[in-house]
């Protein structure tokens, strides 16, 4: 028993969705097909972005770090299979902004040979430092979304102490089923790196937890942990709610316990970790595998044929969903990410990084219904999990209220999309929070950056009278020594006529005087001779 | 007799507080103005002189003084305008037309082929943001550059250009739904 009691509790709010994931749950993982061209973007996680270690025309082996950076948040990338890097350039990337991004293409050579890679079969022997260095190298992001470098929250601090290591299989958003199959076909996977990531941070008890929407994923999972007769981790069946799966949603779910609003889970002794990570840790340190690859669901009404498949990253959309029987004729909207939290992709021509867990093709054109007043009927107050006041934060960020909106603790927002999905005047609500918090953001950076020039201006200012102050002690200091001469030399010439002569002169006119004697002895002998 | 205790009583109560005040004001004497600091601290900071004064500094002193009126930054825009009328309790003013819409953020570059090394627009730019020499090319070191648009006037060659800076992944912002009237009314 590695829990007090079997007991669960409810986080605020939540609404129950139709899940919609038995459509692409019939069939088994689908290995993609190699890609003849792989388009890897360099930042695919939170934090810096690393720097290039190839060049146009290298050949590279699957699994060479492409980029990497020194930084403490980041992650390198490394090649999804073997081949040459033919282009490193700015192309389109899936983000909201479809913006571009610097990344790195490669023409697959067929052959998708590895780089000699270095497994760790015994994890116990190795202190948890080598291990987090082992991740941080195979550039594990979290793969349950959000992306943030695992390396760096499998690292709490000195002071925190994880008493329990939650593993997060909940996956509460409609359509995705990425993890389910993930836990069904990889099961010892998950509990191989389940126990890694708990020796690491030296975590009691380990909670696996899956809605009661996945029995089978709960079977197996079950059916390994009774294998390997492990007491310390053990599988929660948590009632299907979304959003569950934000990590203090779980945590409520689980141990009854609030994540401070500014912090983390590790102040309250836990650490959440999604499924998906755990097996890109296995990987890692047991195989010596970098994170090259992930499962990935298509899905939709738009889709012909739903289903999951494992993709090495860098991948096109478009390929994947022609590996799924293409659209449907009626598919008019692209997805990446859930219905609920995922954005719409204007192309299907972009690569699948770490944090793509979906592929949502929607087919009937879902009439947008008018946006109507607000009514503040509160139905957005009663289903916010995060306990906020939606329709607040709606006024305030429409009226570009920065200061209140974050009073009102905006920033705890975690965009699920509840109070867009209830509310009678169909307002999208998420997209108000969005755009304050990237402003709220934004004026920060500004507010850097005109302080860092007011100091650079400040600096140049007293360079500059600095500089005056030392032309003007100099100038003073040349006219003093030129007063002082000038007074000497006036009083050598008063002097001069009573003191001692220059020495030279006197030399000069000794010699002159010298020159004159012996002309005049000459003149004078000469004169003499004449007479004789 | 009751009239003089009645202007003693006064007299010495104003000695005291008289005293008291003279006291305090010696005590606790403020350096500088500090309302300046806090107006100089909401401004942008690009030092390029579009108020008419000098410097965001003077900008500053001026609005201190009530010589300048708090609409008179364009790089600000709207949003320092606001703060500034929040500050001082003053009513906000319309921006000029011209400036009205938030401003697009820019750098300048120096077209390094045509640069001659006059080390006149190293003189001119309030940040230090200009590297080189005499006659040595020249460059704008870009992550310094306020985009004043001082460097520009004193270059002879007419090198140096505007560009805007290059929005990225991160430094990208969702925008406002565009039924912004949806928003109850105060």
């Amino acid at each position: 028993m590695t829990r007090s009691s079997n007991q669960l509790w409810h986080f605020h709010g939540g609404l129950k969705l139709d899940s919609n994931k038995a459509m692409s749950t019939s069939t088994p993982i689908v290995k993609a097909s190699l890609p003849k061209r792989l388009v890897i973007p360099v930042q695919q996680h939170i934090g810096e972005a690393g720097e290039l270690l190839v060049k146009v025309g290298d050949k590279v082996l699957k699994g060479q770090p492409l980029a990497e950076s020194a930084e403490y948040v980041s992650a390198p990338i490394h090649a999804p299979t073997s081949g040459t890097v033919v282009d490193i350039d700015e192309l389109p990337a899936p983000h909201p902004s479809g913006l571009n991004t610097l990344c790195v293409v490669i023409k697959s050579d067929g052959e998708d040979k590895w780089i000699k890679l270095k497994p760790t079969r015994y994890p116990n022997t190795k202190s948890p430092a080598e291990l987090r260095q082992l991740i941080r190298k195979a550039g594990i992001v979290g793969l349950g979304g959000a992306a943030f470098p695992t390396a760096v929250k499998v690292n709490p601090g000195p002071e925190a102490h994880i008493e329990t290591l939650i593993i997060n299989g909940a996956e509460c958003e409609p359509y995705i089923s990425c993890d389910d199959m993930l836990m069904r076909k990889y099961a010892e996977e998950v509990i191989s790196g389940c126990s890694i990531i708990q020796y690491m941070v030296s975590a009691t008890y380990c909670l696996i937890a899956i809605e009661d929407n996945k029995p089978e994923a709960i079977k197996a999972i079950a059916a390994v942990i009774k294998e390997k007769a492990l007491h310390t981790i053990e599988v929660v069946c948590i009632p299907t709610l979304y959003p569950t799966g934000g990590e203090k949603q779980l945590v409520k779910v689980l141990t009854h316990k609030e994540v401070p609003s500014d912090g983390l889970p590790s102040d309250i002794g836990l650490l959440v970790q999604n499924v998906g990570t755990a097996v890109a840790v296995h990987k890692a340190i047991i195989l010596g595998e970098p994170l090259i690859s992930r499962i990935v669901t298509i899905t939709g009404d738009g889709i012909n044929q739903a289903q999951n498949m494992e993709v090495l990253i860098g991948t096109f959309i478009s390929e994947l969903i022609e590996q799924s029987g293409g659209y449907h004729e009626n598919a008019c909207k692209l997805i990446l990410g859930g219905p609920m939290m995922g954005f719409t992709l204007a192309t299907d021509h972009l690569p699948v990084i770490k944090g793509s867990n979906c592929i949502l093709v929607e087919n009937t054109p879902q009439e947008t219904p008018a946006t109507m007043p607000c009514i503040r009927c509160g139905a957005c107050a009663t289903v916010c999990p995060a306990q906020l006041l939606p329709q607040q934060l709606f006024w305030m960020a429409s009226s570009k209220n920065f200061d209140l909106v974050q009073d009102y603790h905006l920033f705890d927002c975690i965009e699920c999309g509840c109070c867009a999905q209830v509310c009678p005047s169909q307002i999208p609500l998420v997209q108000y929070y969005r755009f304050a918090k990237t402003e709220i953001w934004n004026q920060e950076r500004d507010r850097i950056k005109s302080d860092h020039a007011r100091v650079r201006h400040d600096f140049r200012q007293a360079r500059i009278d600095n500089e005056k102050k030392e032309r003007a002690e100099k100038l003073r200091k040349k006219k003093e020594l030129l007063e002082k001469k000038k007074n000497a030399e006036a009083a050598a010439k008063k002097e001069g006529n009573e003191a001692e002569v220059d020495p030279k002169k006197a030399a000069i006119e000794a010699a002159m005087k010298r020159v004159q004697d012996k002309k005049n002895a000459k003149q004078t002998s000469n004169t003499n001779a004449d007479e004789k | 007799m009751s009239i003089l205790i009645a202007v003693i009583t006064l007299a010495s109560i104003s000695v005291f507080f008289g005293v008291l005040l003279g006291y305090t004001s010696v005590k606790f004497h403020v350096e500088g103005d500090p309302v300046v600091d806090k107006i100089d601290a909401l401004l942008p900071q690009t030092q390029c002189g579009q108020c008419t004064f000098p410097g965001c500094r003077p900008y500053a002193e001026a609005i201190a003084r009530g010589e300048a009126n708090i609409n008179q930054c364009p790089p600000g825009g709207e949003v320092t305008m606001l703060a500034l009328s929040d500050l001082l309790g003053v009513e906000p003013l319309a921006l000029d037309e011209e400036h009205a819409d938030t401003p697009e953020k820019t750098v300048v570059y120096v077209d390094e082929q045509t640069c001659i090394g006059c080390t006149l627009c190293i003189q001119a730019c309030p940040v230090d943001a200009i590297l080189g020499a005499a006659k040595q090319m020249h460059t704008i070191i870009e992550s310094e550059c306020t985009g004043c648009d001082l460097c520009i006037p004193p270059c002879p060659v007419d090198c140096i250009h505007i560009k805007p800076v290059k929005l990225e992944q991160d430094t990208w912002c969702w925008s406002l739904p565009e039924s912004t009237d949806t928003a109850p009314k105060a």
